[in-house]
């Protein structure tokens, strides 16, 4: 019993960690169908620069923060340097952004080698609690992530659903060319909303780097998990992300747990059965 | 004729070259180039980009390894004469497997669905010991003898690559004739219209994704005889991308362009030491990569017929910016 309870908490801890990774990538996907396969690359620059951080001033929050901001600026530029300039031709959209995420695992491993980091926990985060209720021992720093994953899916909802940005956003992923036609600089939005799927990235990479570790590679397991969580949940959902990404890792961390060396084919066979029944995702629109 | 034109000089090719060109440039090419032609035959006809292609041709390499000769002390020990057509078959079963997945998604989708294939598949041979012997796989995998001529012999391997390699582009441009090649191309222009014709979908999309797992499974055979060793590494990531990189390097609207993209992405990796640090390798193929897709996105082989046709065509192309 207490076995099961830990792999299921472990297993939620992956899927607030995929839904942070996934919610940026199902963002950028809804509005632009932009494939961005740079996501992962983003997600790992994000956790190296919150490592720097922390190492260099001994302050998590600020890491977060800094990690953040550095994925959002460099999705921006990705977007306004690259990708823009090919709205709309989408595998050559796809073809660049794997070229930019060759390009940054490269220079990453250049510049900070090939070890693995985990970023310094702040003393509240540190050590574990024992859970009322389940009766078990957990690490604070997942609970903390766990808590964070829902307060980022709220604002997410708060901002899409309550804002006038969010408003300018869901008119775009309905109707690109009338958004245009009235007047909203498109071009602007694009940088912007890729900037803040950078951010949420670039934040899940610190957060990650902390809860767990941060090497090359890492970069590939949140673009596989962000695939198959916003293949699951339905392209451009939010709510879709949250759904597939609790499924896909309850299901990675039970496989681990009770399947050691078929553990992926777990993740594997949802998304084979999704797409046999749903091919749009659980929570997905049906195109055309 | 045209193609006995290309295919002397590259018969004469082993009296020309010694034997570090000829394994490391010509038969490398040649291996990588029908991989690469297993996306590029895809992406022309079916009209689907699919990353799965090093998944294929690892299935095929496993399946050689595991009942072949090898150095880990896994697997059953079986004769060529069946393990070849075994690896085959696999490769074909698991092409046609991933067509059914990835059946009702085109375009972004089904790129998506097969590189979330791909890189699942890796993560399975690394985790799973008894079939794939996890990270380290399988290595001192040796090629066979077949009637006393060793295919370990470098000479015999590139003869080998070569013939297959022609044998596939034939293949190729006869199955497309075919009817069922012809149904395939119909589904790439107007699903809909097969399907009010009354002819099913599916059927098409999956014996197109079967049919470029054949040639994958080739390729994929040929490779783990070149390397002696297959691992988790030969299906991971970067030979997902170095199979992409070959098809759009040459460029994904006509088959036979994989194996330009091959010679120049073969060349590239063996000289880059001479250029950059080798271990920024990289990000110079990212790079090309990059600079293919802003700049020529038909890739060099479109790059080249354009300039040909301007250079047959000049008063043509004078009319036309009037």
């Amino acid at each position: 019993m207490t076995l099961f309870l830990i792999v299921t908490l472990n297993g939620l801890t992956l899927a607030a960690l995929y839904f942070l990774a996934a919610s940026g990538f199902s963002l950028i996907f809804g509005l632009m169908r932009t494939v961005n396969m740079a996501h992962g690359a983003l997600l790992m620059l994000g956790g190296y620069v919150g490592y720097s951080i922390v190492d260099a001033t001994g302050s998590w929050g600020l890491g977060v923060v800094g990690g953040g901001l550095a994925a959002a600026l460099a999705g921006a530029i990705v977007q306004a340097g690259v990708l823009g300039w090919m709205q709309g031709d989408e595998l050559r959209q796809t073809l660049a952004s794997i070229a930019i995420s060759i390009i940054m695992a490269d220079l990453m491993l250049w510049h900070w080698g090939g070890l693995t980091y985990q970023v310094e926990l702040p003393e509240a985060l540190a050590g574990g609690q024992r859970l009322p209720v389940l009766g078990v021992g957990y690490a604070n720093i997942r609970l903390a992530l766990m808590a964070f994953a829902l307060a980022t899916g709220l604002a997410l909802w708060f901002l899409i659903q309550r804002t006038r940005f969010g408003a300018v956003i869901r008119a775009g992923v309905d109707d690109q060319d009338m958004l245009r036609a009235l007047g909203y600089p498109i071009n602007r939005i694009f940088v912007l909303v890729f900037a803040l799927g950078g951010m949420l990235a670039g934040m899940a990479g610190v957060v990650a780097a902390s809860a767990l570790s941060i090497a090359p590679g890492t970069d590939l397991q949140f673009l596989l998990s962000s695939l198959v969580v916003v293949i699951v949940g339905g392209m451009g959902s939010i709510g879709g992300a949250a759904l597939g990404a609790l499924l896909v890792g309850l299901a990675e961390q039970y496989g681990l747990a009770y399947a050691p060396t078929y553990g992926v084919v777990f993740t594997f066979a949802i998304m084979v059965l999704v797409l046999a029944v749903r091919p749009q995702g659980l929570l997905g629109k049906a195109e055309l | 004729m045209r193609p006995a034109l290309i295919l002397i000089p590259l018969l004469a090719l082993p009296l020309v070259l010694n034997d570090f060109w000829l394994t490391q440039v010509a038969t490398r090419s040649l291996i990588l180039g029908i991989m690469a032609l297993s996306l590029s035959f895809l992406a022309t006809y079916l009209g689907v980009v699919s990353f799965a292609q090093a998944t294929m041709a690892g299935i095929a390499g496993y399946t050689i390894a595991y009942f072949g000769p090898n150095s880990v002390g896994i697997g059953v020990q079986l004769p060529f004469w069946i393990s070849i057509p075994l690896a085959l078959m696999l490769a074909v079963v698991s092409g046609g497997l991933i067509g059914l997945i990835a059946r009702r998604s085109r375009g972004i989708y089904a790129i998506m669905i097969t590189l979330a294939i791909g890189v699942a598949f890796f993560y399975f041979t690394r985790q799973n010991y008894t079939l794939f012997n996890g990270w380290t796989g399988f290595s001192g995998v040796r090629a066979p003898e077949i009637g006393g001529l060793s295919l370990r012999d470098p000479l015999a391997l590139y003869l080998l690559s070569l013939g297959t390699a022609v044998l596939a582009l034939a293949l190729v441009s006869g199955f497309v004739r075919s009817p069922l090649g012809l149904t395939i191309q119909a589904v790439r222009d107007a699903p809909g219209r097969v399907l009010a014709l009354g002819i099913s979908v599916t059927t098409p999309i999956v014996a197109a994704f079967a049919f470029s797992g054949l040639l994958a499974g080739a390729g994929g055979i040929l490779n783990v005889w070149y390397q002696e060793r297959i691992s988790s590494f030969s299906v991971g990531l970067g030979p997902i991308i170095d199979i992409l990189i070959v098809a759009v390097i040459g460029g994904l609207r006509h088959p036979a362009g994989a194996f330009v993209g091959a010679v120049v992405f073969v060349l590239l990796d063996t000289f880059a030491v001479d250029l950059i640090d080798r271990e920024r390798f990289n990000t110079l193929i990212g790079v090309v990569l990059l600079l293919i897709v802003i700049v020529a996105p038909g890739g060099l082989q479109q790059l080249a017929s354009d300039w040909v046709a301007r250079l047959r065509r000049p008063e043509v192309k004078e009319k036309s910016t009037v």
